[in-house]
């Protein structure tokens, strides 16, 4: 009984994300893009993305090569479903740390207050002050590019707006009677922090998550346009929009067209299912507008 | 109030001191040892020293960092790796008419002014029929134009408008008063395009919030007209966060764009700084974070004022 009540916000949300047909529909599609990417993981799907053959360079979309060939002769649709996995792979581990930094952070300085608090406030402010962009070059331009500095350069630099979040709910919740209580029996700090507040905040911690998936995706094209995203060859969205510079005057237009549709689609899909996602689990913000 | 802002700006030297920490960990502790790719394979000691020495990274870290200070305070942020001109001429320009500054300024300010211009609108146009046909079908087109990557924009309007159709020239800038416009005028329209569907969102978000409250039930039930309603009440109750974000927005503005400007080679502080990230010249990046920082900071206390100013619920935090 106890144990169903503590799962009833999942619950609801969930059954009012199902009431939502079109966040239904966007999470199929983010499910089907995250099997897409697992495939090509695995090398079930598209295993000749590196394949290349100069005789076939640029052709057109045929029966053979749907997408055409890039410049290499490469198939575009193998490479542009590669493209998911770099996407997915840079959302997950780039979001996923920022989330990290920023739910840790940001319960520690709403949780303790004071000092601990005005340190971690400076830092994020610090951090904020600076030009994201500028930063994620820096970071990119110090580490060298490839897949993981990227990660990590996006993690390192894009936590605090969930930090502020995060904060904010702490110092609403640790002044509330659940925690006075837990402190009562003798709850140590990091037991009242992870295993009483947290969980309250948690809902709050997956919709910045989810909107952070989106904008990483974004800064991964752009950043592999500055030349500081993957390792030269490896199958990235931002690498065939950067390619179809020189492409388009040539009338190459499948490369482009490709990665910007299936990033559209992705990205339209996270961007709508945020939103339910956000009246799902915030019924509050819900009613306020 | 006075207080309110005294003890702002004394905030800001913690945060100054932060920025000065960050980009010096990044680039001369994280960075490496810029000397030793610079001489090359063959390079002695002495050399690596002396090019060291050059580069102000010579000596134990305490003492680059005070070097660093030094060239804040002077202004002086040494010569760049790439051209070996001198960083601040590089930034500020040999002459105003030519500053980077002003061709980026150009581009960014009424580009920004016309968006603004269109987003308020078309946002107080779906607040007035929220719900219906018309608000719909606009949000989603809204979400599908954010959906897009910013450089399919530039990509396709660059081509299509440039190159295929012939209306605007691609690249490069005229530093005439006149035939400049002829130059930004593309680069103006892609800068539209592309933030038109975040911004008309954002004032629909904060139009809405205003439109539920209570003084608005108030003025429908004094029978003042809808449209009084819109004009006088709400836009005027929204300007707050409108104002906010203007001011906000000024120092991305005097900073340039990135992407437009190196796309249309157009020689603003953006394309100083993609010519900057593409050399991994590391003085100009440093110099341009302190300096986008700092303005930032600057703007962002500004609009804390104006805020304060407008807004007398905040004086009381």
């Amino acid at each position: 009984m106890i144990r169903k009540s503590q799962n009833s916000l999942w619950n609801d949300a969930f059954q009012r994300l199902k009431k939502n047909k079109l966040s239904m529909v966007c999470l199929f599609i983010i499910i089907a893009y995250i099997i897409l990417a697992l495939g090509c993981k695995l090398g079930l799907f598209f295993p000749s993305f590196n394949e290349t053959n100069n005789a076939i360079s640029y052709q057109a979309p045929s029966a053979e090569h749907w997408f055409g060939t890039d410049f290499m002769g490469r198939d575009v649709m193998a490479r542009a479903a590669h493209g998911t996995l770099t996407s997915l792979t840079v959302g997950l581990w780039g979001t996923g740390l920022a989330v990290i930094i920023g739910t840790l952070l940001g319960s520690l300085a709403g949780y303790f207050g004071k000092l601990v608090d005005e340190g971690i406030v400076w830092l994020y402010t610090t951090i904020d002050t600076i030009p994201y962009i500028l930063l994620v070059s820096a970071f990119s331009l110090v580490l060298g590019p490839s897949l993981y500095t990227l990660c990590i350069a996006i993690g390192l630099t894009t936590w605090v707006g969930l930090c502020r979040v995060v904060r904010a709910e702490f110092i609403k919740h640790r002044e509330k009677e659940y925690v006075q209580a837990a402190s009562s029996i003798g709850a140590s700090h990091a037991r009242r922090i992870f295993t009483h507040i947290l969980p309250n905040v948690f809902h709050i911690v997956l919709i910045q998550f989810s909107l952070g998936f989106v904008s990483t995706i974004k800064s991964e094209v752009i950043l592999s346009f500055l030349g500081l995203g993957v390792e030269p060859g490896t199958p990235s969205w931002g690498v065939m929009i950067n390619n179809a510079k020189q492409e388009l005057a040539r009338g190459v237009w499948w490369g482009l067209a490709s990665a910007t549709l299936l990033m559209f689609v992705l990205v339209l899909a996270f961007n709508l299912f945020n939103d339910a996602l956000r009246d799902a689990l915030d019924p509050k913000l819900k009613n306020k507008s | 109030m006075l207080k309110y802002a005294i003890r702002r700006i004394l905030y800001m030297f913690p945060i100054l001191l932060g920025i000065t920490l960050v980009t010096f960990l990044l680039f001369n502790v994280a960075g490496g040892d810029p000397a030793v790719q610079m001489a090359g394979k063959y390079a002695t000691e002495a050399e690596i020293e002396a090019i060291r020495k050059d580069l102000g990274t010579s000596g134990p870290l305490y003492v680059q960092f005070g070097n660093y200070i030094k060239q804040i305070v002077t202004f002086d942020f040494g010569r760049s790796w790439a051209t070996k001109q001198e960083v601040t001429r590089m930034i500020f320009g040999e002459e105003f008419r030519t500053s980077p500054m002003l061709v980026s300024v150009s581009l960014t300010f009424p580009a920004f002014f016309i968006t603004l211009v269109l987003a308020i609108s078309i946002g107080l146009l779906l607040t007035f029929y929220r719900g219906g046909v018309l608000d719909k079908s606009i949000m989603v087109v809204c979400l599908g134009a954010i959906s897009i990557s910013s450089l399919v924009y530039i990509l396709f309007l660059q081509y299509y408008l440039g190159y295929k159709l012939g209306l605007f020239p691609i690249s490069g800038i005229s530093y005439d008063w006149v035939d400049k416009w002829n130059y930004l005028a593309l680069p103006i329209i892609i800068f539209v395009a592309l933030s038109l569907g975040s911004n008309v969102l954002f004032f629909r978000t904060i139009f809405l919030d205003e439109v539920f409250q209570d003084y608005v039930r108030t003025a429908r039930a004094k029978g003042l007209s809808n449209k009084v309603v819109m004009f006088r009440h709400v836009l005027r109750n929204a300007l707050i966060p409108i104002i906010t974000l203007v001011v906000i927005q000024i120092p991305f503005l005097i900073t340039g764009t990135l992407l437009i400007e190196s796309f249309f080679s157009l020689p603003g502080l953006g394309g100083l700084i993609y010519n900057a990230i593409n050399n991994a010249d590391f003085p100009v990046i440093k110099a341009m974070t302190f300096i986008s920082a700092v303005l930032y900071m600057f703007f962002q206390l500004l609009s804390d004022i104006l805020y304060a100013v407008v807004d007398p619920k905040v004086q009381l935090k």
